[in-house]
């Protein structure tokens, strides 16, 4: 069977482990998880966990009913195959040394990046698009020399429930 | 009313039922042990406190009823582990509370504090670390609630010391927990397309599981077998949910099932599976298992499915209201099975069965353990619960003795835990006072929980221990002996107490058996009188038990050992 990333948008109670659970519960059966992003939904007691993993739809199926077993748990789904939009957010410390200096402001303004922060020393960029646009963005990056950087996991939602 | 958090405990255990805890004090349950002086609910003070869980367990796998244990933090907590992931491994209903340091000190490395609640994450089906004392009562409703519901398994609710200390008002009628829907819900369809292929199947087998038990479904897997005249083989949590000593019963599968189990499961052509979930013990290689058969598989928990073996058709659900569905559905649309291929497949089961005869030479001045097993059943009629320690003794229990009626056979399957006979043992005979019970023992799973002999004597607990003593850990040695050219490295236990000594020092009584002849009197003897006696048989030191699946080998290929009887 076919290995791809699946993203998979779970829906828990928000109790004080919840999270310890989950990752448990995946490490000790030996699964992966690639990416992970949590946060409270409009109600405070619930929250919305969404994790990449890369399997077989065999695995991933394990994954489900493994988490569907714990009592925190309120529902998995797979929006792997249900249409959805997908993001992610990196932030970006770029160093304006003497020789990127010029080069980098360039970059932002030609890019139209977002400027977040910055000063005679630094400036700090916000990038956000699904796994692709931020890839690619990353790889115009990389030449102006990154000295640091955040990524968060992906969010996902799909369009209709 | 306002009550002290230990106060709303013991009312919350009355609340659920609970006439019955197995627990060891300490430090932080002092105020819980204070109440229960006052208290009418029975407490049987252990001598460790895995063996308080394991008793839990025992109680609960008899009865049916969620088994309750209480300990201390630290040490007393950690104790409970082994028991713990026991339970667990076999779904099995238990609540264990733990005494925990205050929680103004949770986190410091204080004295005797242990994260239990991180520990037994993995091991527990659900656990609460209960921080106020305003949450306690619904704490401890919703954990009597999990353990008992869906897929039954182990809760472990986390006590800090000063929280059993607190006051807060309390209302018994006013606890509201968590909503969990477990209705029932049919699925037709399904049950439909069980029909066209028990329609079509020329061999159809069922094999039953754990989940039949837990589920009180063994009257209705019964009334289908026998309805529709299918075999039935069954795992090792499963024996008694169909009876043992019915015709079309052929014994347990797997790498010590019957041979005639083995070579049903390889060659059918339908397979109803209810509340199994395929262990690597039950299936031998996976890829050869059941091999031409269309595979149904009734199960509640959906991660049982798919798991090990691929099933053609799942049906997840309760298996008593699933079986009960399955069963009106059969008769209201007239399933009737063809006499002629259901007769020949029969036949050739019973060929299978006469070529290869579950069997044992009892020749000589040597006890065999399986005739002890034999003899206990005859002496018994049967009517006795056993509980087993792990190793041989075990597989020989189930190979021997047939158990007729759910919860009558307690043994832990999953996890495979040498000591667990004994407090198990203790546990049932708690519940059933007036029952036979017996623990079926090795002589070296005995040593690992043998302190429990004085909870038994303190309480006049009679539990019989038949102790199966090869001077073996025999089990592993029949393993040096197949597959490591008999390098026993570590397995002999000739060096051990005089059980009978040892017996009697605990204040229970001790018998030694050496003869063939004196097993049967031993055991008469040994029912005859009410109190917990140890009968210390010495049997045939390096027998072992056939037939058997090498690792890595298909059921259909069995070493049958060397024993005369193969025809
Ligand atoms: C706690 C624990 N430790 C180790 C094992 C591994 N083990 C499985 S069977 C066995 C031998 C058991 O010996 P005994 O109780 O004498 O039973 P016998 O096989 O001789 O009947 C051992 C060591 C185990 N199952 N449980
Ligand atoms: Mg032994």
């Amino acid at each position: 069977m076919e290995k791809k990333e699946h993203i998979i948008s779970i829906l828990v109670y928000n109790k004080p482990d919840v999270l310890a659970r989950i990752a448990g519960t995946l490490g000790g059966k030996g699964y992966n998880i690639e990416s992970l992003s949590v946060n409270t939904t409009t109600q405070y007691e619930i929250s919305k966990i969404v994790m990449t993993s890369i399997g077989n739809q065999a695995t991933i199926s394990r994954i489900e009913n493994q988490l569907q077993r714990l009592v925190d748990v309120i529902s998995v789904d797979d929006l792997t195959n249900v249409e959805s939009v997908h993001r992610e957010m990196v932030l970006i410390r770029l160093d304006l040394t003497d020789d990127k200096k010029e080069q980098i402001k360039k970059a932002v303004d030609d890019n139209q990046w977002k400027v977040i922060k910055s000063n005679e020393d630094y400036v700090i960029l916000e990038i956000t698009g699904d796994k692709a646009q931020v890839d690619l963005t990353m790889a115009r990056l990389e030449p102006l020399g990154i000295a640091d950087i955040t990524r968060t996991g992906l969010v996902a939602l799909e369009l209709k429930n | 009313m306002k009550l002290k958090g230990s106060q709303i405990l013991l009312e919350m255990l009355k609340e659920e039922k609970v006439d019955l805890i197995f627990g060891y004090p300490g430090g932080a349950v002092l105020d819980i042990y204070d109440q229960l002086y006052k208290s009418k609910i029975k407490h049987i003070l252990v001598r460790h406190e895995q063996g308080a869980v394991h008793a839990a367990d025992g109680y609960a796998r008899a009865t049916g009823r969620v088994g309750v244990c209480l300990v201390t933090s630290g040490p007393g907590a950690t104790n409970t582990v082994t028991g713990i992931a026991t339970a667990n491994m076999d779904s099995i209903p238990i609540v264990v509370f733990t005494g925990q340091v205050p929680t103004t000190l949770i986190g410091n490395d204080a004295f005797q504090e242990s994260d239990i609640t991180g520990i037994t994450r993995p091991c527990t089906k659900h656990n609460f670390l209960v921080r106020s004392v305003e949450e306690l009562a619904a704490t401890i409703k919703e954990a009597f609630h999990i353990a008992r519901s869906g897929r039954p398994g182990p809760v472990l609710v986390d006590l800090p010391k000063n929280v059993m200390a607190a006051e807060t008002e309390f209302d018994p009628a006013n606890i509201k927990i968590r909503n969990y829907d477990v209705t029932h819900k049919p699925v037709p369809k399904k049950l439909s397309q069980v029909f066209e292929l028990l329609s079509h199947a020329k061999k159809p087998l069922l094999m039953t599981g754990g989940g039949v038990i837990l589920g009180r479904a063994a009257s209705e897997l019964t009334e289908l077998a026998r309805k529709y005249q299918v075999p039935v083989t069954g795992t090792l949590m499963g024996l008694g949910s169909f009876p043992g000593t019915d015709p079309l019963w052929l014994g347990m599968l797997g790498m010590h099932g019957t041979y005639h189990a083995n070579m049903a499961v390889s060659h059918c052509d339908l397979l109803i599976a209810v509340g199994v979930r395929f262990d690597d013990r039950v299936t031998g290689t996976i890829e050869t298992f059941a091999p031409s058969a269309h595979i149904v598989q009734i199960d509640i928990d959906p991660s049982s499915i798919n798991r090990n073996v691929v099933v053609e058709l799942p049906i997840i659900g309760e298996t008593k209201a699933t079986l009960n569905d399955l069963l009106h559905f059969l008769a209201e649309h007239i399933y009737t099975p063809n006499k002629v291929t259901r007769n020949e497949w029969l036949t050739e089961i019973k060929q299978w069965k006469e070529k290869v005869p579950q069997g044992y030479c009892q020749n000589g001045e040597i006890i065999k353990p399986q005739y002890v097993i034999e003899t206990l059943h005859k002496v018994t009629k049967g009517d006795v619960i056993v509980t087993t320690e792990v190793g041989q003794n075990q597989m020989w229990t189930a190979q021997f003795f047939k158990f007729d009626k759910p919860n009558t056979f307690i043994t832990s399957g999953g996890l495979g835990t040498m000591g667990y006979g004994l407090p198990a043992a203790i546990g049932v005979k708690c519940a059933f006072p007036d029952k036979n019970v017996v623990d079926i023992a090795g002589d070296g799973s005995i040593q690992m929980n043998i302190q429990e002999l004085a909870t038994a004597a303190q309480y006049n607990i009679a539990v019989k221990v038949v102790l199966l003593n090869n001077g073996f850990l025999g089990m592993v040695r029949q393993w040096q002996e197949l597959f490591y050219e008999k390098r026993y490295s570590h397995t002999d236990m000739t060096y051990a107490p005089d059980f009978v000594k040892l017996a009697e020092a605990f204040g229970i009584v001790g018998m030694r058996i050496t003869k063939p002849a004196d097993v049967e009197k031993a055991l008469r003897d040994a029912f005859a009188v009410d109190k917990p006696v140890l009968m210390d048989f010495r049997v045939s030191r390096e027998e072992c038990v056939y037939p058997m699946v090498g690792p890595g080998e298909s059921l259909s290929q069995m070493d049958l050992g060397t024993r005369e009887m193969i025809n």
